[in-house]
């Protein structure tokens, strides 16, 4: 069994090179043979991981400790579901899981494009399997998954293994490296095509109409991961906190940022034709930025809470980096001629220039946020000292680059193309103008003094009035025509242009977010010793701890502290947060406990007993407005949704112009 | 060519803002991160900057005095005395023996004044054989080759 594993994962990386090589040779030879057995080989690699992965995940299932990797993150007390989610809580198993979804990724492109780009397809199979051909070397050789526990050439099993790591033993924590590594991976595929559509030297658009969607469902997957790995900071971690530019989030964040701006720009080359070395560029970045995230998070070459691992495998990445960069770069120069914009800029308040600063900034807190990520590399490199930047570093500069980016998610999208005139301007911007004005006077008039906030606060109104009165107008104009209610014919117009409305969801989940960060402006805190009886204030509220308890299971010991809340004397009901030690990992956890309401959380964290061991210590916080950013990160993935549906429009478009095809296609759709 | 004049006039504020933010009061944000014989090496600078300092904690060397918990964090011989002084209470994987990373200032006395403390057990990520089974019994991790 543990042979038939390490045997797959040793054929897939065989066939994996095969299929490099075969699609290549038989593009420059002209063979089709050659092609063919290159796209069937990518089918092979695809049952050849997944075999492998399906022994690695039964054995952890059966908690087969023979195998080292199944005993250092797995135990037998473990439930079902986080035995399966041992699959990615080490290196050799979450790197498997890459090459695992890149397979599946490859076998889906190469099926879904057996009738089209006959001509680009071989290189972007051999893109694709150069990839998988590198996971596949560290899979073999670097960090098998398939070692075993032996001792003097017999193999042996131990009795029981270290089990998950207990922080990653909670339901949002379990899908959150898949859904990143989903989006990691998934951005092999765009970048792929754009290589291929390089080398091919390609006229128009394709490689951008064929991975749009590709693209889409790629952010959408980054950006869930993004947001899991947030709640679960929020909800586990015990310190408050959603975000704490530790390196493994920022890992997580930077491909985001540039796939944002990817996202926004391609729409320069569809409309405009501009902007085409830029979107090559901007591809190749956000690949190489995963490829770079996952370095980080699995050779803890930067401190981290996540990464404490350190490993040789940081040289192959590297190098991998080093090529790839290297070659891609070599690649758009020698092409730059098939690459010329079709239009320039015209003026700087239009929407091209809007695309414009939205890369800019997009990019320059992608740079920012690499900088501080690398920074104790680049220092050690340059003086020698291994210095750190704090949160402190961070909050300054992406505090005003995320203002910029809220403003222009407002003015961008109303700014026409070319030139935008003074009196499209004021019909647009008025009535929003002024009520942010207004509301920021009420507040400076209510006393708040936080000049951050009073600017986010203002901005927030100012882009959702924009974004609502867009949906009124559109609404109301088919409302009209077409003898609707208003909501319905909001849906109508909605699904005229998904693209567009979609996106402006996506916007409005982005204000309402941004309205739950500037919450942190007014945060407060408290930490007390408490026995059973004492109680405590934080903000508004009283907390009495009426009772505290322990116990145990086979997993893990607790101690649990049932807190009675109340505010102005009213009762509101008890909290229970709990502290955790699990046995196998001796490790602790925290399960706090929260209230969650719209205007602000109150959030108890049991923060361990007392050095004489007979008080709870128990910090207290108040967090206004958090529930909004993770209500803004459902809109945001609805919003996205919302883009994936094919316009209506464009579906009877399809129809009149190759009716068999969009028939069938017209079903599935639906 | 008046309209590039102004994008380029406008490109260089935004950057110009975002490299002073970046740059401006830089030793308030910046950490070094030692070890403790590199902070032994470091003279006078240790004294001004802000220090992450990772070692052992030394076996037997957790003090509790009144509110405050002195320890000692050693590696290659060299040893640093840390007095914690932050509010929340140390974590469950501070204890004899564990890797710590203490976040704080080296006052003169040579005292190190922490503020917070990460710790891990040996064993949390990489396996070692003696935690994984009872003592008497326990294999070693071979790699594959060997079988």
């Amino acid at each position: 069994m543990e042979n038939l594993g390490a045997l797959a994962i040793l054929l897939a990386f065989c066939v994996a090179l095969y299929a490099t090589l075969a699609s290549v040779i038989g593009r420059i030879k002209n063979k089709p043979f050659l092609v063919v057995s290159g796209e069937r080989a990518v089918y092979s690699v695809w049952v050849l991981v997944t075999l492998a992965s399906g022994i690695l995940v039964y054995s952890l299932m059966m908690s087969d400790f023979r195998f080292a990797y199944v005993a250092e993150h797995s135990n037998r007390s473990m439930p079902m579901l986080y035995k399966f989610a041992s699959w990615w809580g080490g290196q050799e198993g979450s790197l498997l899981l890459w090459s695992f979804l890149l397979s599946t990724y490859a076998s889906v492109v190469v099926f879904t494009n057996r009738r089209k780009h006959r001509d680009m397809m071989p290189w972007v199979v051999g893109v694709l399997a150069t990839i998988q051909t590198f996971f596949l070397v560290l899979n073999n050789f670097v960090a098998n998954p398939f070692q075993m526990l032996a001792t003097d050439k017999l193999i042996v099993a131990v009795p029981d293994g270290n089990g998950l790591s207990p922080l990653l033993q909670y339901p949002a924590m379990a899908i959150h490296p898949p859904m990143l590594y989903l989006g990691y991976v998934g951005f092999a595929v765009p970048f792929a095509f754009a290589i291929g559509s390089l080398i091919t030297k390609q006229p128009g658009d394709a490689w951008i109409h064929t991975t749009r969607r590709w693209t889409l469902v790629t952010w959408l997957f980054q950006s869930t991961g993004v947001m899991l790995g947030a709640a679960w900071a929020y909800h586990v971690l015990g310190w408050g906190g959603y975000w704490g530019w530790d390196p493994v989030e920022n890992a997580s964040l930077l491909p985001w940022l540039s796939g944002t701006a990817f996202l926004h720009s391609v729409m320069m080359q569809e409309k405009k034709g501009m902007m085409k070395v830029w979107n090559i560029v901007l591809v190749s970045t956000t690949f190489f930025l995963c490829i770079l995230g996952t370095f980080l998070t699995r050779s803890g070459v930067v401190q981290s809470v996540h990464a404490f691992a350190r490993s040789d495998i940081g040289k192959f990445f590297v190098t991998f980096l080093a090529l790839g960069i290297a070659a891609t770069i070599y690649l758009i120069l020698d092409r730059l001629e098939y690459l010329k914009s079709e239009s320039e800029l015209e003026s700087v308040i239009s929407r091209e220039s809007s695309f414009l600063f939205n890369n800019l900034i997009l990019l320059a807190s992608c740079f920012a946020v690499l900088w501080g990520t690398l920074f104790p590399v680049i220092s050690e490199a340059a003086t020698g000292d291994k210095i750190s930047l704090d949160g402190d570093w961070y909050n300054r500069l992406m505090v005003p680059i995320g203002l910029f980016l809220l403003l222009l998610t407002g003015v961008g999208p109303l700014f026409a193309w070319r030139k935008t005139s003074v009196e499209s301007l004021r019909r647009n911007f008025q009535l929003p103008g002024i009520a942010s004005l207004v509301l920021v006077g009420a507040l400076v008039a209510a006393g708040m003094r936080h000049i951050y906030a009073l600017i986010s606060f203002g901005f927030c109104l100012f882009v959702a009035l924009t974004v609502i009165s867009e949906f009124y107008k559109g609404a109301k104009a088919i409302a009209a025509k077409s003898d609707m209610n208003l909501l319905r014919a909001t849906v109508e117009l909605t699904h005229r242009n998904t693209r567009r409305y979609g996106g402006y969801l996506v916007h409005m989940g982005i204000v309402l977010m941004f309205i739950g960060f500037t919450g942190h402006a007014f945060n407060q805190a408290e930490v007390k010793e408490l026995n059973k009886g004492d109680s405590m204030r934080v903000g508004v509220y009283t907390l009495k701890m009426i009772d505290m308890q322990q116990g145990g299971n086979e997993n893990y010991d607790w101690h649990r502290a049932t807190m009675a809340v109340s505010k102005n004397g009213e009762y509101l009901g008890t909290l229970e947060p709990e502290k955790r030690f699990y046995r196998a990992s001796r490790q602790g956890t925290s399960e706090v406990g929260i209230r969650q309401r719209p205007n602000e959380d109150l959030y108890l964290n049991f923060a361990g007993m007392s050095d004489d061991q007979k008080r709870a210590v128990i910090q207290a916080y108040v967090f206004p407005l958090v529930s909004w950013i993770w209500i803004g990160g459902l809109v945001l993935i609805g919003g996205t949704f919302v883009c994936l549906v094919p316009s209506k429009v464009k579906m009877q478009y399809a129809r009149t112009e190759v009716v068999g095809y969009a028939k069938k296609n017209a079903t599935v759709q639906k | 060519m008046k309209k590039y004049g102004k994008f380029a006039g406008l490109i260089v504020i935004v950057v110009g803002t975002l490299l002073w933010l970046a740059t401006a009061n830089s030793t308030e944000t910046q950490t070094y991160y030692k070890t403790v014989p590199e902070l032994q090496k470091m003279g006078d600078k240790a004294y001004n900057a802000r220090l992450r300092v990772g070692g052992d904690v030394e076996t037997g060397s957790i003090q509790r005095v009144g509110n405050q918990t002195q320890f000692v964090l050693v590696q290659e011989a060299s040893k640093l005395k840390v007095v914690y002084t932050g509010t929340e209470p140390l974590p469950d994987t501070f204890k004899d023996g564990a890797q710590a990373l203490a976040d704080g200032k080296l006052e003169r006395d040579g005292v190190f004044r922490a503020a917070k403390i990460q710790a891990k057990c040996a064993s949390k990520y990489e396996a070692k054989p003696g935690n994984l089974m009872k003592p008497g019994q326990a294999p070693n991790i071979n790699n594959g080759k060997s079988i």
